[in-house]
């Protein structure tokens, strides 16, 4: 074929794509007819703002707040440790990590903040001392020790921590085997290794499903309104409970929990990007666009990771 | 160099023994080396040539025998006659002399190409960050990286990451370098960067312990060529006893295979 061809180019007509658009008419109007029946519904909206700006449920927030950070930070510091556990040498460490994690990754989190609320009905006291002997150091009432916070924040954390230390143990198993030697033939000790090394990569595998525990922690705090912590939910009832605006206030109490699950949305992608050094960048672009990238990212990431350069 | 290898041996292993279950990879292995010499250990594949070099850093802790470096026993302290096992921390302080370089190269993907080399003197050596990045720097322009410090490995091709290796081993400062099957992960157009390297170290008077399929690096660089199989040294010697008249029937057969 040497010669050029003579034909005329002729319009070409685009597939419609009739589908779409019936797919998209039927959506809208399902859509349309929901917005138009909830508008129909008993309901003051009015009322809503007030409710989610009102006190009561403010201190609800600010408590369902406290529980859920206290909760998975404690969580992620015994996880942690429970991994250590579990990877260690140690046949007994081991054992216990394990049965820990089977015993309260397998309890509902309800039972257990019901079982630690309910600890006085068989513990009345609280006592540390040494068995045997007269000598006791503490000695508690178990009612005065086991606030709905105490409760609420045991069962959420104990359960968080069993499911941390197989997040954790999985991210550490990420790491190839010969990263740890590498740091081992350059003289670095157990704990350099750990925290220079293993941690850094670990990290990337960690924090995605941490951020999702989290979001889920932030919610799981509702189940601390069956023994009465003033968390959200209970704030709302508290409310409802005198002027009989039980789905005004419910939607207050949904408004935030939408808030606070976004806000550690977006704190969860941040920190996911800290983590997510170039390391994973392949060949394809050019290299000046890589490096524009990479002070782009350098000047976004806090140095949580950052080498000695 | 030459008066230097009649002085006391840098590493001295002394009946070298190792086991994985039944089966012996080690079996009384003894070795010594000089300062400036280089040694390089060939073999077939399961002559126990890699264990044999982990053992000798501790990345491996030999059933049986004992490693001297410098005058200690990796792993132990001399006491009243004996040796007392040391802990981990403490085995560490005595590797940081050592230095290796790995088949896969093992860069710390997190870090700069920079990074990766002043990671063991600013952390476990514990010397000042400037002095440091300004030896690395000059270690790295040796290796031919110099364009390179801030580049992560993953950027890097598999010559440049095991220049890099080199690198952040030499900035260590060990008394001597092992390298086990340093080109063997490479594909064959890198294998020459590297070796240019290591020959140019090999020049420069460091002490390098070799495990190579490399017969042509063994037959320039090497002073002493060991040849290993079933776990033991069967013969050493010079290139030429070892490479071009092995008296051993093993160590010929071995040759017109590889030489084939």
């Amino acid at each position: 074929m040497t010669t050029p061809s003579v034909r005329e180019l002729m319009p070409q007509v685009r597939l419609r794509h009739w589908g779409r658009w019936v797919i998209a008419v039927v959506i809208l109007v399902i859509l349309g007819a929901l917005a138009y029946g909830a508008s129909q519904g008993d309901i003051s909206w009015r009322d809503i703002p007030y409710y989610i700006i009102s006190p009561i449920i403010l201190t609800g927030l600010v408590n369902t707040i406290i529980l859920a950070v206290a909760a998975q930070v404690v969580a992620v510091v015994l996880g942690v440790i429970i991994a250590l556990m579990r990877i260690s040498e140690n046949p007994v460490a081991k054992w216990f990590a394990a049965a820990y994690t089977w015993l309260f990754r397998g309890l509902p989190v309800l039972l257990q903040i019901l079982l630690w609320y309910n600890l006085a009905l068989i513990f009345p006291r609280l006592q540390l001392g040494i068995p045997f002997t007269d000598v006791v150091f503490i000695d508690l009432s178990t009612n005065a020790v086991m606030t709905t916070f105490v409760a609420a924040f045991l069962g959420l954390m104990l359960n968080e921590s069993a499911y941390m230390a197989e997040i954790v143990r999985a991210g550490l198993n990420s790491v190839d085997r010969g990263q740890i030697e590498a740091a081992q033939s350059i003289g670095e000790t157990p704990l350099q290794r750990m925290w220079r090394i293993v941690l850094p990569q670990a990290m990337r595998v960690i924090i995605p499903p941490t951020g999702n525990d989290f979001i889920n922690m932030l919610k799981g705090t509702a189940m601390a309104s069956v023994i009465g912590y003033v968390e959200l939910i209970r704030a709302a009832n508290n409310i409802a409970s005198f002027n009989l605006q039980v789905m005004e206030t419910l939607i207050a109490a949904a408004f935030w929990y939408m808030v606070i699950v976004s806000v550690a949305s977006v704190g969860q992608s941040y920190l996911e990007r800290s983590f997510d050094r170039s390391d994973r960048a392949r060949g394809g672009s050019g290299g000046s666009r890589r490096a524009r990238r990479r002070l782009a990212r350098d000047l976004m990431t806090p140095p949580l990771v950052r080498s000695q350069s | 160099m030459t008066d230097s290898r009649t002085t006391r041996p840098v590493l001295d292993a002394v009946r070298v023994s190792k086991h994985y279950g039944s089966n012996e990879v080690l079996k009384d292995v003894s070795l010594q080396v000089a300062a400036g010499e280089v040694v390089c250990i060939i073999g077939p594949s399961g002559a126990g040539k890699s264990t044999f070099l982990r053992c000798i850093n501790r990345l491996e802790v030999p059933d049986a025998g004992e490693v001297w470096v410098d005058g200690e026993a990796m792993g132990f302290e001399e006491r009243d006659g004996k040796l007392y096992e040391l802990s981990e921390r403490r085995l560490s302080k005595q590797r940081a002399s050592t230095g290796m370089v790995f088949q896969h190269f093992n860069l710390f993907p997190h870090l700069t190409v920079l990074g990766n080399v002043m990671e063991g003197p600013v952390r476990v050596q514990k010397r000042p960050a400037a002095t440091v990045r300004a030896e690395a720097r000059a270690v790295l322009e040796r290796v031919g990286l110099g364009d390179k410090i801030d580049s992560y490995p993953s950027q890097l091709s598999g010559g440049q990451r095991q220049r890099v290796a080199i690198a952040r081993a030499v900035a260590m400062k060990p008394l001597f370098l092992l390298f086990d099957e340093p080109t063997s992960a490479l594909d064959p157009e890198l294998v020459g960067e590297v070796l240019t390297v290591m020959a140019g170290l090999a020049a420069d008077g460091m002490t390098m312990l070799v495990v190579t399929h490399e017969m042509g690096f063994a037959r320039e660089v090497a002073d002493r060529v060991v040849f290993m199989a079933d776990g033991g040294i069967v013969e050493q010697g010079t290139v030429d006893e070892v490479l071009l008249h092995p008296r051993e029937a093993r160590t010929q057969r071995f040759l017109e295979r590889v030489l084939a």
